[in-house]
């Protein structure tokens, strides 16, 4: 049975986690009585997810127990290393060297950036590795940053494959690289920061956002949650779209050389 | 005003030494025979393998593109128009180099010295081949380049519309002083206007 704890927060026993197991193996038997042929991902995905996030749950209680500016640190590295990865993987050999180190360089200086002045200047944590604040923060901004940049290289490579012919010809007309990617790059941006704001827009009307929410349910007043989620949603703002610029300004040139050619893709 | 010295790119082109002299020049050949890449090696849009290009005494490896190309402007065979109408397809050159854009005054009096009568706020897609053609030509005009690279300026044009656009580009870079180097199929258009032929041959050495 589930007890109450000083903060108002129902915790959950090993018999209310089962049932939500329960509930899950209902799902997944409705899935294969309607001969979906998905049982197999169903199944992976909910014991994948249940082994990470014990794991992490035993990790991040030790980390928020001893403190340790290199174990932020090497923390945050690592959220890095997985987004970057993330992203070269859902590309697999499409990407120029070029277009890689723009990735790597835009993901860790826009998040990195962004995140030091919400933590450091905003929030004002103390100490100022403090992996209470850090990590959940970081891990927001790391984790929205990699989609967005993801759909900027995904625009890109496309616009640049498929107005091949019309960057040509600007060239042609004596344009700059810059400026014969002018619109691609334009478009590109939107597309990539639309999701952003499309969650600022909708947010507080559409529905919760998942930091609030799991700051309410662990007894926060509302109204601070809500200082909370507006400080981190202009963070992710800024790091989105910092990182987003960044990877634009060093992606375009990728695709020409030194001397404005465009290169040969492939 | 062109000079090739032992200049190879891939296994399209192999000369050993050529010039181009200013004026109107013709480049014949059979298709394959690399001339749109010496139009392209040209421009500086692709760069030899080996060998070196002058253009006025100057290797042209030591010129900024950019700024080359906006000198020595080439003309697609293929006309690319981009989205818009066609003001602003005369006027795309100059949005890319970031300069004034000429008036409509001038833009009509262009599009009469190309035969192309139609409203500049009119749209490009519905455009013939043809026409089309006449206006990317229009584009590269307006921008007043020293050199012309035309690549089959008169592709998509019947023979009459053709020998009048290539005794109009005849007249304009004399009048004006200019070069061209025009890639023409019609050897008698290229015997009646140019004052060079320069013919290229498949796989050979030539110079």
């Amino acid at each position: 049975m589930g007890s109450t704890s000083a903060n108002d927060i129902i915790v959950l026993g090993i018999d209310q986690i089962m049932l939500a197991y329960a509930f899950a193996l209902v799902v997944l038997f409705i899935v294969m009585m309607r001969g979906i042929k998905r049982e197999k991902e169903i199944l992976i995905s909910s014991i994948r997810m249940t082994v990470q996030l014990i794991l992490t749950g035993y990790i991040l209680t030790y980390i928020l127990e001893n403190p340790n500016p290199w174990v932020t640190g090497v923390v945050i590295l690592l959220m890095e290393i997985f987004a970057i990865g993330t992203i070269f993987k859902k590309f697999k050999g499409k990407l120029s060297i070029g277009l890689k180190v723009a990735i790597c360089i835009s993901m860790a200086g826009g998040t990195l950036t962004c995140l030091l002045y919400f933590l450091l200047v905003v929030i004002r944590i103390n100490p100022w590795y403090d992996p209470q604040y850090f990590i959940p923060i970081a891990g927001m901004f790391v984790g929205n940053t990699m989609t967005a940049v993801a759909l900027g290289v995904k625009a890109l490579v496309e616009g640049m494959t498929t107005q091949k012919s019309l960057v040509e010809e600007a060239l042609i007309l004596g344009a700059t690289p810059r400026a014969a990617t002018a619109s691609i790059i334009d478009s590109t941006f939107d597309s990539a920061i639309m999701p952003t704001m499309n969650t600022m827009i909708g947010m507080g009307i559409v529905f919760l956002p998942g930091m609030m929410t799991g700051q309410i349910l662990s007894g926060t007043a509302p109204t601070t949650a809500v200082t909370y989620q507006l400080a981190v949603m202009l963070g992710i703002l800024g790091a989105v779209a910092l990182s987003v610029i960044i990877m634009l300004q060093l992606g375009y040139r990728s695709f020409f050389n030194d001397r404005d050619q465009l290169r040969v893709q492939g | 005003m062109f000079r090739f010295e032992q200049v190879t790119y891939k296994d399209i082109i192999d000369i050993r030494e050529m010039t181009i002299p200013s004026g109107l020049t013709a480049l014949v050949g059979p298709s394959g025979s690399g001339k749109t890449t010496l139009l392209r090696l040209m421009n500086k849009l692709v760069t030899p393998s080996y060998g070196i290009i002058y253009y006025r005494g100057m290797d042209i490896s030591e010129i900024p593109s950019v700024e080359h190309r906006r000198k020595v402007m080439m003309l697609s065979q293929n006309p690319i128009l981009f989205p818009g109408n066609i003001r602003e397809n005369l006027n795309a050159g100059f949005h890319f180099q970031k300069k004034e854009a000429p008036k409509d005054q001038k833009l009509m009096e262009m599009l009469q010295q190309v035969q192309l009568q139609k409203d500049l706020d009119g749209p490009v897609e519905s455009l013939s081949g043809g026409e089309k053609q006449r206006l990317v030509l229009a584009r590269v005009c307006l921008l007043d380049p020293e050199v012309y690279l035309l690549d089959e300026p008169s592709a998509a044009l019947d023979d009459a519309s053709e020998d009048a656009i290539v005794s109009m580009l005849s007249r304009y870079t004399k009048e004006k002083g200019k070069s061209a180097v025009m890639i023409t199929h019609a050897r008698s258009v290229a015997e009646k206007y140019c004052d060079e032929i320069i013919e290229l041959k498949k796989e050979v050495n030539h110079g």
